[in-house]
């Protein structure tokens, strides 16, 4: 029964949604909008799952004195002081408790909330930092890694310096006296529109064709991987 | 021979370096460097260009976090300012958690130049709903059942701005500004089952697997990283709609010396490569 259920409600909602798209009856759209409300519900819960995952894996961390497992502290305090200060201080407007404290301790707080102020003053610099860090570790691979040692890595090696001479305004300058079709920046938009396009369309029409036979396998009961392990 | 093997050992600090300098140098002193227009950035111009002013709004989603914010910031800051001074109404919402807090931040970045501009009656911030592909799809059916309220806790119906908007029909056109794949369920739902207008403007690394899209017509123009971005920048700025400081343009300075170092350090790393590849096969020639 643990896997007829969940089997059946795959296989009904699947015929039934598929039909539904091909009936604009009201009966129909109304199925369709409780359907979307079914969704977002189930939505909400990937956040229930998210955190609970997320507590069990840094818990599971102090408990074993893994290394590093002073930064799960820092993992864990961080989500629940971010959490309180969002949910009852606000999120874009303050809310009764931050306006309180505003009027009693003349706080100003120019975000508005105390979770903009973390947003705008540590997640904002924190996420930029961790992302800019990858030019560095970019260009020290690129210098390390990047070798013409086959046809296959000497194409990519000329690919790669045409398209970053020209993406940037420096290649356009460097060619601006060459004639039209040669310029840098007309070479990288054929490249990206004629080349690239056609292993893109490939890749895509591949995912395509694999997730209409993926859901039909989920449909008809073949796959079952999401049903998770055990009887 | 000796010099190619020491610098193929080169300490990657002086890499990080070299790299730190490259981009910070023309932050400094602007270079300036001339830039061109490509296409699918002028589409994007002329698709938000052909909106009539207080007329349908301009739907901006944030789908992007602080990481990618120094490419797709510049873009929300150059459309805020196009639709703001040319009295073109702007709604402003996030599939993405953290892309709500991109979008207050910006507005909070840009509504100081236009202190005439009203929540409400020139822009709307919806703010965040989890469910991605239901809240696609919901704007389809009524703008109300994802967002009952805007970000504020204010009612829709009680918005001016929001009177006679229910659903798609009532959009001029989609911007989703994403730094992942949400784009694609723009795509998928709004351009493909309700027959919607989207532009994308996307990081430099995702822009090159989005050009079938642009060849469709599914997309109506593209912004691609950076440079999409400093090239929004300029049209605006020909246009004369702001004179604000290009942070788009200045930031392709850097990028451009930063690419040149890279593409030298590339040259360097082969040449050191084969050079002391040769010396290994003829010093081992020589013992044989």
């Amino acid at each position: 029964m643990r896997r007829k259920i969940p089997l059946s409600i795959a296989f009904i909602f699947g015929i039934i949604m598929i039909i539904q798209f091909f009936i604009p009856h009201r009966i129909s759209v109304e199925f369709y909008r409780n359907m979307l409300n079914a969704l977002v519900i189930v939505g909400i819960f990937y956040y229930i799952l998210a955190v609970t995952s997320l507590i069990r894996v840094h818990r599971g961390k102090i408990k074993r004195r893994k290394p590093g497992w002073g930064y799960s502290y820092v993992t864990l305090i961080s989500l629940a002081v971010t959490a309180m200060v969002g949910v009852l201080g606000g999120a874009y407007q303050p809310t009764r408790i931050t306006a309180w404290f505003i009027e009693h301790f003349h706080w100003q707080i120019e975000q508005g909330t105390g979770l903009m102020v973390i947003y705008t003053y540590i997640q904002i610099p924190m996420g930029a930092t961790m992302f800019s860090l990858l030019a560095f570790f970019i260009a020290s691979a690129a210098f390390r890694a990047f070798k013409a040692r086959s046809l296959t890595a000497v194409l990519l090696l000329l690919t790669a310096f045409v398209v970053m001479l020209g993406r940037v305004p420096i290649g356009s300058l460097i060619t601006r006296n060459l004639p039209d079709n040669i310029q840098l920046s007309n070479i990288v938009e054929w490249i990206l529109n004629f080349p690239n396009m056609a292993a893109q369309r490939g890749i895509l029409m591949g995912i395509g064709l694999g997730m209409i036979a993926t859901s039909l396998k989920i449909i008809l009961g073949i796959e079952r991987g999401y049903l998770g392990g055990g009887d | 021979m000796r010099f190619w093997e020491k610098v193929m050992k080169l300490d990657r600090r002086w890499i990080f370096l070299l790299i730190a300098l490259a981009v910070l140098i023309p932050f400094l002193k602007p270079l300036r460097l001339p830039l061109t227009v490509t296409k699918p950035a002028r589409d994007v111009f002329d698709a938000i260009e052909n909106i009539a002013p207080e007329g349908a709004p301009l739907l901006i989603a944030t789908d992007y976090a602080p990481s990618t914010a120094p490419e797709l910031d510049p873009m929300l800051y150059a459309m805020l300012r196009h639709c703001l001074s040319t009295k073109r109404r702007v709604m402003l919402l996030a599939l993405y958690p953290q892309g709500a807090g991109m979008a207050q931040a910006g507005l909070d970045f840009i509504l100081p130049e236009f202190p005439d501009a009203k929540s409400g009656v020139d822009y709307v911030f919806l703010g965040y709903q989890p469910g991605i592909q239901a809240i696609v799809m919901y704007l389809g059916e009524d703008v109300r059942l994802a967002f009952p309220t805007d970000a504020y806790g204010i009612p829709l119906d009680s918005l001016p701005m929001m009177k006679n908007i229910r659903n798609y029909d009532d959009i001029a056109l989609i911007v989703d500004l994403a730094g992942s794949s949400i784009t694609l369920t723009w795509v998928t739902y709004a351009v493909a089952r309700y027959g919607e207008h989207l532009a994308a403007g996307v990081t430099a690394v995702s822009a090159a697997q989005y050009y079938p899209y642009l060849d469709t017509g599914q997309f109506v123009g593209m912004l691609g990283g950076l440079k999409g971005a400093a090239e929004y920048e300029k049209l605006i700025q020909e246009k004369g709609y702001t004179k604000a400081r290009e942070i788009a343009t200045i930031g392709m300075d850097a990028q451009s010396i930063a690419h040149l170092v890279i593409l030298f350090l590339i040259i360097i790393g082969n040449v050191a490569f084969f050079a002391s590849k040769s010396h290994k096969k003829k010093r081992s020639t020589a013992g044989s």
